[in-house]
């Protein structure tokens, strides 16, 4: 009976005129999608332009000699950074083991435990720490290490990068802990199981992905740093492996090559400074595959 | 097997608003106990009180004695080995998500310790085939997460984990209320087949469902149990005017 059916639809609904969409509004669209889409293209490019200019200035002088030989003495051509290189990653190593286990733990804290007066303590500790300028926290780990130790160190290095480190690992794993709902948490309290293992083996491992982020991020954004290194890790122009002397670093190196006057030096700082992103962005790259590898699918 | 749980002058607190007012009640062993009452009467915050989760929100407390068993709730047991025996299913479906589904149900063993692998297979098995889920994932235990199932499947999933633990007890708070009806069917189905071993305490809205499923039914109001009795008597002929009223459909 179609006509008691439109009479009753007539009671409920209320007839309406719904104006078709306007010329105004598609213009309106069309501009907003526009602006947003160059939006991305002007935040794009100049990470896109830094990095061909890179590869414009630095790939001739990457060969063999460059990744596998120690620096030249001045006047003498060819030589490479491999030992800068290597120091590099020692130091790197030693800041994200120092780092970010400090970091994740710290933003556990803040997550979990730290919805009062002591966590908003830290919060406040941790955004001034993330604003402290890079040669301050040089300074503090040659203090704290460097004249303990009583000479320059890999050691030192990474102590200096890993104090970079933690404010931002603690912050973002704080907020990636605090997307994760409750009912999850409440799923495994229900389970009998305790509060600190609910953290590590629920929670965090929930979180898994945002915290990564948050450790990548924090470790390309120290991975460039020169200042914190200039008298801890000091640089050094020969191969060493330990993590008690004097160790090169690619930005340490690209820093001393590009302020020298010569030529072949500063093609060399290029170079550097080219294996120094490649190196950050594989890193990352890998470390997402990793990641991504051992998810389930629908997760 | 189930146990018997005796509730006496219970009452719960959220900061300085009081939830629960002297509530009293004993839930017989190997039933299911209906509760039911309009929004924020206090049917949750009392199951919540049973397993000690309501101490697990900020400035939340109990006053009270609770037993489960043998066990006094709020006296020398700790929550997290309570909890082991008695198990909840939530309202909306929890299953975690980064888990496959035979982690999801295995999670509450391994997570406290156990490990022998041959067993946990076969209590996986059993848990998932007591919650009717087992036919429809045995073919994906490992390859899917639990969020990847439908949402009668993901609240299936969570009954199936919460018996993997082998309760006593098992709460259900508003288990279907975001269920299509015929998941609902299969759960209600399955509340039959549970009450053999475990003890059932469910809070719903859906009237016809207390009276389907359950013996027992208590009915809260404002935070108090205003009558508790036999199913059957609290539908056709309860003695508190508010319970019939709520029952009649007057109010609520």
């Amino acid at each position: 009976m179609p006509d008691t059916n439109s009479s009753a639809a007539a009671v409920l609904i209320p007839a309406i005129h719904i104006p078709p969409i306007s010329v105004r509004r598609r213009v309106t669209n069309r501009v907003m999608t526009g602006v947003a889409v160059l939006t991305v293209v002007l935040v794009l490019l100049p990470l896109f332009a830094i990095f061909a200019y890179l590869v414009y200035k630095g790939i001739g002088s990457i060969n063999l000699a460059f990744l596998t030989q120690t620096p030249k003495p001045v006047g003498e051509s060819g030589g490479g950074m491999a030992n800068a290189i290597v120091g590099s990653m020692v130091i790197l190593g030693i800041a994200s083991l120092l780092g970010v286990p400090l970091g994740i733990g710290a933003g556990i804290f803040l997550s979990e435990y730290g919805r009062n007066r002591y966590g908003d303590i830290v919060r406040f500790v941790s955004d001034v720490l993330n604003g402290v300028p890079s040669i301050v926290i040089g300074i503090v780990a040659y203090g704290l290490v460097v004249m303990r130790q009583k000479h320059f160190s890999a050691l030192a290095g990474g102590v200096a990068l890993a104090i970079m480190m933690v404010p931002t690992i603690a912050r973002t794993t704080e907020q990636m802990l605090l997307l994760v709902p409750q009912a999850i948490r409440e799923a495994a309290y229900g389970l009998g199981v305790s509060r600190w293992r609910t953290t590590l083996s629920i929670t965090l491992r929930t979180a898994t992905s945002g915290v990564i982020t948050g450790v990548m991020l924090a470790f390309a954004r120290v991975a460039g740093e020169t200042a914190p290194l200039l008298f801890t890790a000091f640089g050094n122009q020969f191969w060493n492996w330990k993590t008690d002397q004097p160790t090169a670093a690619l930005s340490l190196q690209i820093f001393t090559y590009a302020i020298s006057p010569f030529d072949e030096w500063h093609r060399q700082a290029w170079a550097g400074a080219l294996v120094l992103i490649i190196l950050i962005v594989g890193a990352v790259a890998a470390v997402r595959i990793a990641v991504r590898h051992g998810t389930l699918s629908g997760a | 097997m189930g146990v018997g749980i005796t509730v006496e002058h219970l009452n719960a607190f959220y900061g300085k608003t009081q939830a629960l007012f002297d509530v009293n009640i004993i839930v017989a062993a190997n039933r299911a106990t209906a509760l039911i009452g309009p929004s924020g009467c206090g049917k949750s915050t009392f199951i919540r009180c049973l397993n000690r989760m309501h101490e697990t929100i900020p400035e939340a407390r109990v006053e009270g004695k609770v037993r489960i068993g043998d066990l006094s709730v709020y006296n020398g047991t700790s929550a997290t080995q309570l909890r082991r025996r008695v198990g909840m299913v939530f309202q909306k479906a929890n299953p975690f998500p980064t888990m496959s589904i035979y982690d999801n149900v295995a999670a509450g063993l391994k997570l406290n310790g156990f490990r022998n692998r041959k067993q946990l297979d076969e209590i996986v098995e059993k848990s998932l085939e007591s919650a009717a889920l087992w036919d429809e994932v045995k073919d994906s235990l490992h390859k899917k997460s639990g969020a990847s199932l439908s949402g009668g499947q993901q609240q299936r999933l969570c009954i199936a984990r919460a018996l993997a633990v082998q309760p006593e007890v098992l709460l259900m708070d508003e288990p279907c209320s975001a269920l299509d009806p015929i998941s609902t069917g299969k759960i209600e189905e399955l509340i039959f087949q549970l009450k053999e071993q475990y003890t059932i305490v469910i809070v719903t809205h859906n009237m016809q469902q207390a009276a389907r499923v359950a013996e027992f039914t208590g009915f809260f109001l404002l935070g108090k149990m205003i009558e508790f009795d036999k199913t059957e008597k609290i539908f056709t002929n309860p003695s508190d005017k508010r319970t019939e009223d709520y029952v009649t459909g007057r109010f609520g």
